[in-house]
């Protein structure tokens, strides 16, 4: 289902996240910073919250009614995940903590038993902390080598030199599918394609893609695809590894113990089949939980829809900014999903964060966990507006009017 | 406006002044003791120098670096408060400063009562209301705590 952008019912879905109707220092919150961590609505809150009232118990091991209603709901949430994201089989859907747990699972159980020396890794020059850091470990304990694709001004990736560095000595491609500093939505389709030709498996790093595009794993193409649970109006502690059954299956375990075995001896151990494989200990159930309720959330609404919405308001929001004196955008791809990056004047990052949480309004400040990204546009921080769903054009214009506060304190 | 009073409580003149025109900004020729002070939080780096003379005088101090204004304005008064105090004078006030910065609202000021020479640094008391802050305050205090203890040989000859 599809509605046209003016007909949505944008302001019933910011009826659904009760944390949004608050005041912080007076005023009322007006909530830019989704992109590292969005609000829950109520429907994820009270999944969460009956759960824990009726139903909890340990997965996969009572013949209790508890145990079951438990399993049901957590496995439940794994089909929808499936569905959601549209992979072939519940068989490729490994539950995590969120996706920097996901990344480091390729990285330990994929990519290091198979890394020699001078074997590469690539990246992109946009990526955050949690797809970079665990790919350095990995050639750090094999001898690999992390090359970077690079990024043009605007904070696009340089399709064509990306492209190139695509060959055989590529063991794995991982890169954003949309930049968490910059709002990029990168050319991952034409990455994808050339890695097919070349042989190499691509991981899409979609913690920021998933909350704001229609994803279908199948349709993209890719091997890997890991995102989280807490920036897509689910609980925190919860994340997702969507990966293709044939690669996961020849994978080793990563983290031993509890639910990952079939059978236990101290002579042998026969481990459990995907995707238990690769969940060790007692999960995140209520998380999980959550996680599920926000898929139907989400789904109810359409993924197209939010789409179109934040689309339509992320526009909105680089025309007023542009209206800003001093301000100088970071990013400027031509397309973009959710975040705008941006410095005012010579106020520092941190500054303006106090400054603007002061008139209620939540931004993100300084390295936004992408330091390399900084250096390469020669600042050590800048500022972050991310929308969600549950955003409208009030909250941009008092984000824009808080900033004209800021130039009016710092003169 | 309510917003403009409360934010020039942490943004005070004297504050917005030395972050505008941090003094002693600049590294400084012969420096016997140096520390760098970093925080990963906001991104505030800065390099704090100083020269001590051979009676374990503070001759002269300067910083470099990059920072929010509350970090600049600190470090930038402290090269004015420090410059003229021995040695252990000056260690004496980064720990009065730090434990006054970090001190809630509610306690008395009695115990981070600060001497004359530090009256200036009131105006870094705003920060108190923003725990979020305290850091950037306090960062070119521990700064100079470290560039005090870690060099073992100051040009003091007593």
């Amino acid at each position: 289902m599809s509605v046209s952008a003016s007909t949505i019912p944008a302001a019933a879905w910011r009826a659904d996240f009760p944390a949004l109707n608050q005041e912080i220092q007076g005023h009322p919150l007006v909530y830019l910073d989704s992109a590292a961590s969005a609000q829950q609505p109520t429907a994820v809150i009270d999944a969460v919250s009956k759960y824990h009232r009726e139903d909890h118990a340990n997965v996969h091991r009572g013949v209790h009614t508890l145990s079951h209603r438990a399993t049901e709901a957590y496995e439940g949430s794994r089909d929808k995940v499936r569905d959601f994201i549209n992979a072939g089989s519940r068989a490729e859907i490994v539950l995590t903590s969120g996706t920097t747990e996901a990344i480091n699972l390729v990285a330990q159980s994929f990519c290091r038993p198979r890394l020699q020396p001078g074997d590469r890794i690539l990246i992109t020059h946009l990526e955050h902390h949690a797809n970079i850091v665990p790919w350095q470990l990995v050639c750090e304990q094999t001898g690999a080598e992390l090359v970077v694709a690079p990024i043009n001004d605007q904070g696009e990736v340089e399709l064509d030199t990306m492209l190139d560095l695509i060959d055989a000595k590529v063991v794995l491609v991982a890169m954003a599918h949309v930049s968490n500093a910059l709002g990029t939505v990168c050319p991952v389709e034409a990455v994808i394609a050339r890695a097919r030709e070349c042989g190499v498996p691509v991981l899409l790093d979609g913690a920021q893609g998933v909350p704001h595009l229609d994803i279908d794993v199948q349709k993209i193409g890719c091997d890997f695809y890991a995102f989280s649970g807490h920036k897509m109006f689910g609980p925190t502690g919860t994340g997702v590894l969507y990966g293709r059954e044939a690669l996961l299956e020849a994978m080793p375990p990563w983290q031993g113990g509890g639910d990952m075995i079939l059978e236990v001896s101290f002579d042998e151990t026969i481990y459990n089949e995907l995707p238990y494989k690769f969940e060790a200990g007692t999960p995140n159930i209520s998380g999980v939980v959550g996680l599920g309720a926000a898929i139907d959330y989400l789904q109810a609404i359409g993924m197209q829809n939010i789409a179109r919405y934040e689309h339509e308001l992320h526009d909105y929001m680089v025309s007023e900014l542009k209206t800003v004196e001093g301000i100088r955008l970071i990013g400027e791809a031509r397309n973009q999903a959710s975040a705008q990056s941006f410095m005012l004047g010579d106020i520092h990052s941190h500054d303006l964060g106090t400054i603007l949480d002061h008139q209620g309004v939540a931004i993100r400040t300084v390295h936004l966990c992408s330091m390399p990204l900084m250096q390469r546009f020669g600042i050590s921080g800048t500022s972050r507006a991310s929308l969600a769903l549950y955003n409208n054009r009030e909250d941009v214009d008092h984000f824009v009017a808080a900033l004209g506060k800021a130039q009016e304190i710092f003169g | 406006m309510e917003t403009a009073r409360d934010m020039q409580d942490l943004y005070r003149e004297l504050v917005l002044d030395h972050s505008r025109n941090p003094r002693h900004f600049g590294r400084l020729d012969g420096a016997t003791h140096t520390a760098d002070g970093i925080n990963p939080l906001c991104g505030d780096k800065l390099k704090l120098y100083l020269r001590v003379d051979e009676q374990g005088l503070i001759e002269a101090s300067g910083f470099e670096g990059s920072g929010c204004a509350i970090s600049v304005a600190s470090a930038s008064l402290l090269t004015e408060a420090v410059t003229g105090l021995p040695v252990d004078e000056a260690d004496a006030c980064a720990s009065v400063v730090t434990r006054r910065l970090g001190a809630s609202n509610a306690e008395t000021d009695t115990d981070t009562d600060l001497g004359t020479n530090l009256q200036k640094l009131k105006a870094l008391d705003g920060v108190r209301a923003y725990p979020s802050r305290i850091k950037c305050a306090t960062l070119a205090w521990f700064a100079l705590h470290s560039a005090l203890s870690n060099d073992t040989a100051p040009a003091t000859t007593e």
